[in-house]
């Protein structure tokens, strides 16, 4: 199970807390996903006086570890400022760190990124960068001081699943001992166990769970695919392979070619 | 002798509650000390849409099934409702967000470009294909509010500012309420009202979009509604140039034409909503408590009031009680 700054996480499993019908249904739906880590936006909900407060107290009812994000943070300093914001918030030195460089594509600006996570980590935050799987951005990362990658699998909210899985692979082989967690744009839960399967510590996902027709039902399913990928990790799996190998003897036929 | 109720608050669910009750012959006391229907309430910002079919995209079917109680209990409330169902449609690149819109929704046909040019010829000019949501209506919510009011009034209904609580007590305040049902709480939601004659429409349209969802209900003389962002928050004050920028844009992604419209009003409020955002009819020190009504004031507020009605007079025990 993946250990963040330290910290014993007890699933595969993260999942955002955005876009679900109602909070009941967020309730259900994390319920049955078991999973460890709630993310949370804290931007758009910061209003005067707390604003926000009702819809968070029910967050903070879930008992999952809380890990509040930049989400929507187009600049350095906002950023910065919004994870100020979130350690007063919710008393926690954890910050999923967003900074958008392209308003459409929701892509991370990476030069951007790597300047606020110096800041944060210089500050006393435990940096968690949302990322693409560029490896000279992800070195540059653990160089200011992150102790976690979050490269996403594809854009937010596109449900596309793992794009460049060499790059996702590399980032793996290249960083063994780095917790890597695949961030965004998975949309059913064989992307996830993909994910797991090549020795990612956990994936984060919000859409498509919220956004399914029956949230919590999905949630479950995600939680069995995250499962059924780290088993098979650890089952050690085959390499592919382009000759045919039939795993019945083929004893007392002849050899084609 | 005259049964007597008072019922604190004259928003939509106030006064649909007022009109079922005294409807029933009860002696019926509102006490607002806002006044009449106005700013200071969420009722006022509302779309007016009597839109069951597409609030099931997302809502419970609870929503549904009594929503659809919605346009006759207006339309005989002597309000102006318009029947000409709703419009959906989608973006180029977000096409299949229509199909499962459809797959989610019913009471629905699908119009290629040419039924969508004589259902909405301004929409035809942008959009290839849309879904018609046949069964749905819509009005305009402040005429509606306000002459409910005068026409309770003007029949003997008592409006006060302040007062005595006479007989039994109906707690319709909203948000207000917060101070006797903890579990209630404020989701945000800003709109937009412009003017433009460039752009006609004869029904609610909705955008779909994965990100910045929209609807645009027309109101007449040019008049168009946007709405509505959905935000975590209790707040009731400060629309921001992020969510009005949304919905601007939104709407003009709908039609160009709506750039050069004029700005007439910014509206900010909360919903009040429970947590698994449907209503509620609440039992607590005697008092019966109508909240919750999230997004769908005047779609749920006329089976609200019925089910009100048949407790208070009936003593039937509502589908959607608790008991606090």
């Amino acid at each position: 199970m993946p250990v963040f700054y330290g910290t014993d996480i007890q699933s595969r499993l993260m999942l955002g807390t955005a876009q679900y019908p109602s909070p009941a249904i967020l309730a259900d739906a994390f319920r049955r996903s078991k999973a460890g880590i709630a993310t949370v936006s804290v931007r758009r909900e910061s209003g005067g006086e707390k604003a926000g407060q009702a819809f968070w107290d029910l967050i903070k009812e879930l008992d999952v570890a809380l890990l509040p994000n930049t989400a929507g943070c187009h600049s350095v300093r906002e950023a910065v400022t919004t994870a100020h914001m979130a350690r007063e918030l919710f008393d926690t030195r954890w910050i999923k760190l967003e900074v958008i460089g392209h308003a459409d594509t929701l892509q991370p600006d990476v030069f951007g990124l790597v300047e606020a996570a110096k800041i944060l980590t210089e500050d006393g935050f435990q940096v968690f960068p949302y990322c693409t799987e560029d490896l000279v951005l992800c070195d540059k990362l653990l160089e200011a001081g992150c102790e976690v990658l979050m490269p996403w699998g594809a854009p937010i909210g596109t449900g596309l699943g793992l794009n460049n899985i060499y790059g996702l692979r590399s980032l793996r082989a290249h960083f063994p001992d780095v917790p890597l967690v695949v961030d965004a744009g998975l949309g059913v839960p064989s992307q996830a166990a993909q994910a797991i399967e090549m020795g990612y510590d956990a994936v984060l996902l919000n859409t498509a769970v919220a956004k399914a027709g029956e949230p919590a039902a999905m949630a479950e399913a995600f939680a069995l695919a995250v499962e059924a990928g780290a088993l098979a990790y650890q089952a050690d799996p085959m390499e592919p392979r382009d000759m045919a190998a039939p795993s019945t003897p083929v004893i007392g036929k002849a050899f084609l070619e | 002798m005259t049964q007597t109720v008072t019922i604190l608050g004259s928003g939509v669910v106030g006064l649909t509650v007022a009109a079922e009750l005294h409807g029933r012959g009860y002696a019926v006391t509102v006490i607002d000390p806002n006044g009449a229907p106005g700013p200071h309430g969420c009722s006022w910002w509302a779309g007016g849409m009597l839109a069951a079919d597409c609030e099931g995209e997302v809502a419970e079917p609870v929503v549904v099934r009594l929503g659809r109680e919605a346009a006759e209990w207006w339309q005989s409330a002597g309000a102006e409702i318009t029947y000409n169902g709703s419009v959906v449609v989608a973006l180029g690149r977000d096409r299949q967000e229509l199909d499962r819109f459809a797959r989610r929704t019913e009471n629905h046909k699908l119009l290629s470009r040419s039924d969508l040019a004589e259902v909405e010829p301004f929409l035809a000019e942008r959009f290839d294909r849309a879904l018609l949501m046949t069964q749905e209506a819509h009005l305009n919510p402040r005429p509606t509010l306000l002459a409910l009011r005068s026409r309770l009034a003007a029949e003997g209904v008592s409006f006060v500012q302040s007062g005595e609580e006479h007989g039994q007590a109906i707690d319709c305040r909203g948000l207000a309420a917060q101070d006797s049902l903890p579990e209630l709480r404020g989701v945000k939601g800003e709109m937009v009202i412009i003017r433009t004659n460039d752009v006609q429409l004869d029904r609610p349209v909705r955008l779909l979009h994965p990100r910045f969802p929209l609807y645009i209900v027309p109101r007449g003389d040019g008049v168009f509604m946007l709405g509505a962002t959905q935000i975590e928050s209790g707040e009731r004050t400060r629309a921001t140039v992020r969510s009005v920028v949304e919905l601007l844009n939104a709407a003009y992604a709908l039609h160009p034409a709506f750039g050069e419209a004029e700005l007439l009003e910014i509206g900010v409020d909360a919903r009040p909503a429970f947590p698994d955002n449907l209503p509620r009819i609440t039992g607590k020190d005697g008092t019966i408590y109508v909240n919750g009504l999230f997004r769908h004031g005047y779609l749920l507020a006329p089976a609200m009031a019925r089910m009100v009605g048949e407790l208070v007079i009936d003593g039937k025990t509502p589908e959607i009680w608790h008991e606090a």
